[in-house]
C-alpha cells in the first residue's frame, strides 16, 4: 500500500505485501452481495485518496492465505464520466499513479443482462491484469427459460468463468480456490476490440458461442410494475410507502430512544452519587456518559433507517421511487433518489446524510449533503416550542388556525423550501465543474434481498457511526461541558456572591454565569448584537452545539428557572443588563422571530458536522456548510429582527 | 497487451456518432424520446455534445441495430423507462433525445 492513503486508510487490512484483488461490475450486478459473501464482517471502509468516494476493503479466505479485497464502485464503463468511475478507471490503468492497481480482478456479470453487461467486460478484459469472471443471477435466469453454457463462455472469453448464487457456500468455496492463484488463470489470446462497433461484433459472437438465451420477461416484475408505477396507483403506494418509512424513523425510533437517554441519565445519577467530588461527579455524569448517550441514541433511527433502505433498495421499490420522483427533485437540480434523503432529515439530518450513499453521483451526494441540515429536525422541535410559546400567546388565532401552529408550519416550510434551493444552488455550483451527468437509471427486477445483506448494511452503517462520529459528539460534549462548568465555584465564592450552596439552581445558574463559556458568550456579543442576542443567549446558543434541544435546559440554567427544562416563564422576565436597551425584557418579539430564524439556518449541531464529515470524507464540506449557513443564519435572523420589529 | 491499460482505452475510445440522417429514409428518422408509449424502434446511432454522453449511451446498450421499446412513462410524463439489450432503464428526456431511432411500423 503506498503512502498517500493518510488516516482515512484502514489500519490491519492494507497489509504490504498480500496480494490485492479488486471486484468490478455494473450495479446492481451482485457485486456487493459477492463481496460481502467472501469477506464478511471484516469489511472496512475509508475513502480514495483526494476524493469524496467511499472505498471498501476487506480480507478474504483463500486456498492460499488471505487476500486483500477490494469492492470498486458499481460502473456500467469504463470511460468515465463521475468522478466514482474515474476511481475504477484509475484503479485499473497500471500507469495512473493516483490509484495502486490490484493484482487481479473479479469482474461479476449478471446473466439476465448479459448482453449489456458484455460490454463493460470487453473494456476490463483489455486491462493488462489477470480477470476471472464470475456470472450471478443464473438461478434467475432459468427460472425466466434463459440458457447460458458457463463453461462456453469461459473458452469465448479466455478466462476462469463460473457461477455464484447470492453467496451460496459450495460455490463461493471453487471461487475461493481461484482466488488463491491468479497467475495461474487463463487470459484471452486476443483483447477484445475497442471499437465501438467491433465491440458489438464480439459480444454476438461471445453470446453465440456461450449458448445464450436471453431471458424472458419476468413476469412477476411486470405485473408488479403495473401497479407500483401506475400513474395513480403508483403514486398512491409511494405516497403510503414514504408515509410508513417516515413514520417509522421518527415514531417508531422514539420510544427506543427515550430510554436510552432515561437510562443513561440514571447511570449518570448513580455516578453523581458515588462520586463526593462535584465537578468531577459532573465531568462524568453529565460530560462524558452524556456525550456517550448523545452518541447511541442516534443508532436506533440509524438502524432503522438502513433496515428500510436496504430493503427498499434490496427489492428494487428505491429505483421506482425515484422513478416517481424524478420529475419533482429535478427542479432542484437532484435526481429521485435524493428524496429518501431528504425525507429522513426531517426525522433527523444524521441518518438524512447517511442516505445519501444510495445516490451514484458524487456532485449530488454533495449538493443533497448540503440541503439536508436545513430540514427542520426533530432536536429543532423543543427550541422552536419554547421559542413561539414565548413570542405568540397561545390563544392567538388567525382566522380558525392557532396562530402558534401557524409559525410553527411556517419554520418547517421555510426549511424545507431553504433545503430545495440551497441544493439547486449546490448542484449548479457543481455544474460549472464539469458538464451535467446524464441520468440514467436501471430498473432491476424486484429481487427478495437476503437478511444477511441488509443486516450487514445496518450493521455497517452503525459501527461507521459509532466509529466515526461517536468520537467528534463525545469530544465535543465533554469540551461544551468544561466551558459550561468551569471553573467551579468555591464555596466561599457563592457566600460572597450571596448564593445559598444549597439552593442547586441558584448555584447552577452562579455557575454558568460565570463559565468560561459566559467568556465567550460576551466575547462574540459584538458579532451577534445586531440581532439582539445578549452574551447569555449566546452562551445558549453555545451550548446547543452538543445538540439543538441542549438550547431549552441551558437558557433554564442561565435564567435560574426552578424546572430548567421549562424555562419560559424565567426566560420572560429576564431583562437586558447594559447597553441602551438596559431593563427592557431581553426577549421580545424582534428578538424571539430573529432566534428561531438563527436556529432553522444554523448547523447548529456537531453530530450534523461530524457525519459530514465522515460521508463526505474531508473536513472540506463540513467546513463549507457551517460557514455558509452561520452567514445564511445571521443574515435572515437580522432580517426577520427588522421586519418583526417594523410590524410590532 | 501491455500498453493496453485501461488509460489508453480511455484516451482512445472514439464515441459513436452514427450520423442518423443516412440513407434514403431521412423523413423517417425520430429520437427515442418522441417514441410513443408501447412503440417499439431500433437504434441507428446516438449523438450528443458531449462524446463521453454518446460513449455512455452506447456502453448501456443504445447500441446501431439494437430493437428498443418505450415501456412506461413516469406520472409527470418524465423520465421514460425503455427495454433494451434484455433489461429496463429509466432515462429523462435530455437524454432520449441522444438516440436516434427508426421506428418499426
Amino acid at each position: 500500500m503506498s503512502d498517500h492513503c493518510g488516516p482515512a486508510e484502514p489500519a490491519g487490512v492494507a497489509v504490504a505485501g498480500r496480494r490485492r484483488i479488486a471486484l468490478v461490475g455494473s450495479p446492481n450486478s451482485g457485486k456487493t452481495t459477492l463481496f460481502n459473501a467472501l469477506t464478511g464482517l471484516r469489511a472496512k471502509t475509508g475513502n480514495y485518496p483526494g476524493v469524496t468516494v467511499t472505498r471498501y476493503q476487506g480480507v478474504a479466505e483463500t486456498a492460499l492465505g488471505p487476500v486483500v479485497l477490494e469492492d470498486l464502485p458499481g460502473t456500467y464503463s469504463l470511460t468515465a464520466i463521475s468522478p466514482d468511475e474515474r476511481i475504477v478507471a484509475g484503479v485499473l490503468d497500471p500507469a495512473d499513479d493516483s490509484q495502486d492497481t490490484p493484482d487481479a480482478l473479479i469482474l461479476t456479470l449478471d446473466a439476465t443482462t448479459l448482453r449489456r453487461s458484455l460490454r463493460l467486460a470487453a473494456q476490463v478484459l483489455r486491462a493488462d491484469l489477470p480477470v476471472c469472471v464470475v456470472v450471478t443471477f443464473t438461478d434467475e435466469l432459468t427460472r425466466r427459460q434463459g440458457r447460458l453454457d458457463l463453461a462456453a463462455l469461459g473458452r469465448a472469453l479466455g478466462v476462469p468463468v463460473l457461477a455464484v448464487v447470492g453467496g451460496r457456500r459450495q460455490q463461493l468455496g471453487e471461487l475461493r480456490e481461484l482466488l488463491g492463484g491468479p497467475a495461474t488463470w487463463s487470459r484471452p489470446l486476443v483483447p477484445p476490440p475497442l471499437d465501438a462497433e467491433a465491440v458489438s461484433g464480439w459480444v454476438d459472437s461471445v453470446l453465440a458461442s456461450a449458448g445464450y438465451a436471453a431471458p424472458e420477461l419476468d413476469a412477476r416484475t411486470r405485473r408488479l410494475d403495473a401497479v407500483l408505477l401506475h400513474p395513480v396507483g403508483g403514486t398512491v403506494v409511494f405516497l403510503a410507502t414514504m408515509f410508513v418509512f417516515f413514520q417509522t424513523i421518527f415514531t417508531l425510533a422514539a420510544p427506543v430512544q427515550g430510554l436510552i437517554e432515561t437510562g443513561f441519565a440514571a447511570l449518570g445519577d448513580q455516578v453523581r452519587a458515588s462520586i463526593g467530588v462535584d465537578w468531577l461527579a459532573g465531568l462524568l455524569a453529565d460530560g462524558v456518559i452524556g456525550g456517550v448517550g448523545g452518541v447511541v441514541v442516534f443508532l436506533p433511527q440509524i438502524a432503522l433507517l438502513f433496515v428500510l433502505i436496504s430493503l427498499l433498495e434490496g427489492v428494487g421499490y428505491l429505483a421506482r421511487a425515484a422513478f416517481l420522483m424524478d420529475r419533482v427533485m429535478a427542479r432542484a437540480g437532484l435526481e429521485g433518489r435524493a428524496f429518501v434523503a431528504l425525507l429522513s432529515s426531517f426525522a433527523c439530518a444524521i441518518p438524512g446524510i447517511m442516505a445519501t450513499r444510495t445516490l451514484p453521483s458524487t456532485r449530488d451526494r454533495i449538493a443533497t449533503m448540503m440541503g439536508a441540515p436545513l430540514m427542520t429536525c426533530s432536536a429543532r422541535l423543543p427550541v422552536y416550542v419554547l421559542l413561539i410559546g414565548l413570542l405568540v400567546p397561545s390563544d392567538a388565532r388567525v382566522g380558525p388556525i392557532g396562530a402558534q401552529g401557524l409559525v410553527m408550519f411556517g419554520l418547517y416550510l421555510g426549511g424545507a423550501v431553504s433545503a430545495m434551493l440551497t441544493a439547486w444552488l449546490f448542484s449548479r455550483l457543481g455544474r460549472s465543474a464539469g458538464p451535467a451527468l446524464p441520468f440514467y437509471m436501471e430498473m432491476p427486477p424486484y429481487r427478495l434481498p437476503s437478511a444477511r445483506s441488509v443486516l450487514l448494511a445496518v450493521y455497517d452503517a452503525c459501527r461507521g457511526f459509532l466509529a466515526k462520529v461517536g468520537k467528534i459528539i463525545l469530544g465535543t460534549t465533554v469540551v461544551l461541558w468544561l466551558l459550561l462548568n468551569l471553573p467551579a465555584p468555591s464555596d466561599a465564592e457563592l457566600a460572597r456572591a450571596g448564593v445559598d450552596p444549597a439552593d442547586s439552581s441558584a448555584v447552577a445558574s452562579y455557575t454558568i454565569d460565570h463559565s468560561l463559556a459566559a467568556d465567550v458568550g460576551r466575547a462574540v456579543e459584538p458579532v451577534f448584537e445586531p440581532l439582539g442576542f445578549d452574551w447569555r443567549i449566546n452562551v445558549g446558543v453555545l451550548a446547543s452545539l452538543s445538540a439543538r434541544e441542549v438550547f431549552v435546559a441551558t437558557m433554564g440554567q442561565v435564567a435560574a428557572a426552578t424546572n430548567p427544562d421549562d424555562p419560559s416563564q424565567a426566560l420572560a422576565d429576564l431583562r437586558v443588563q447594559d447597553g441602551p436597551r438596559a431593563g427592557e425584557p431581553l426577549f421580545t418579539a424582534p428578538v424571539l422571530a430573529a432566534l428561531l430564524v438563527f436556529f432553522l439556518y444554523a448547523l447548529q449541531c456537531m453530530s450534523t458536522i461530524a457525519v459530514l464529515r465522515r460521508e463526505s470524507g474531508s473536513w472540506r464540506w463540513p467546513a463549507i456548510a457551517f460557514t455558509y449557513l452561520f452567514a445564511l443564519a445571521w443574515t435572515m435572523a437580522l432580517l426577520a429582527r427588522v421586519v418583526v420589529g417594523a410590524v410590532t | 497487451m501491455s500498453v493496453m491499460s485501461a488509460m489508453s482505452l480511455r484516451r482512445h475510445a472514439a464515441p459513436v456518432l452514427v450520423p442518423a440522417s443516412v440513407g434514403p429514409v431521412e423523413e423517417r428518422v425520430a429520437t427515442l424520446s418522441a417514441l410513443r408509449c408501447g412503440a417499439a424502434g431500433t437504434v441507428t446511432g446516438v449523438v450528443a455534445d458531449d462524446p463521453a454522453v454518446a460513449q455512455r449511451l452506447v456502453d448501456l446498450g443504445f447500441v446501431p441495430g439494437t430493437p428498443v421499446e418505450t415501456v412506461r412513462r413516469a406520472p409527470l410524463r418524465d423520465p421514460v423507462v425503455y427495454r433494451v439489450a434484455g433489461y429496463e432503464i429509466a432515462l429523462r428526456k435530455a437524454q432520449a433525445d441522444c438516440i436516434r431511432i427508426a421506428p418499426t411500423a
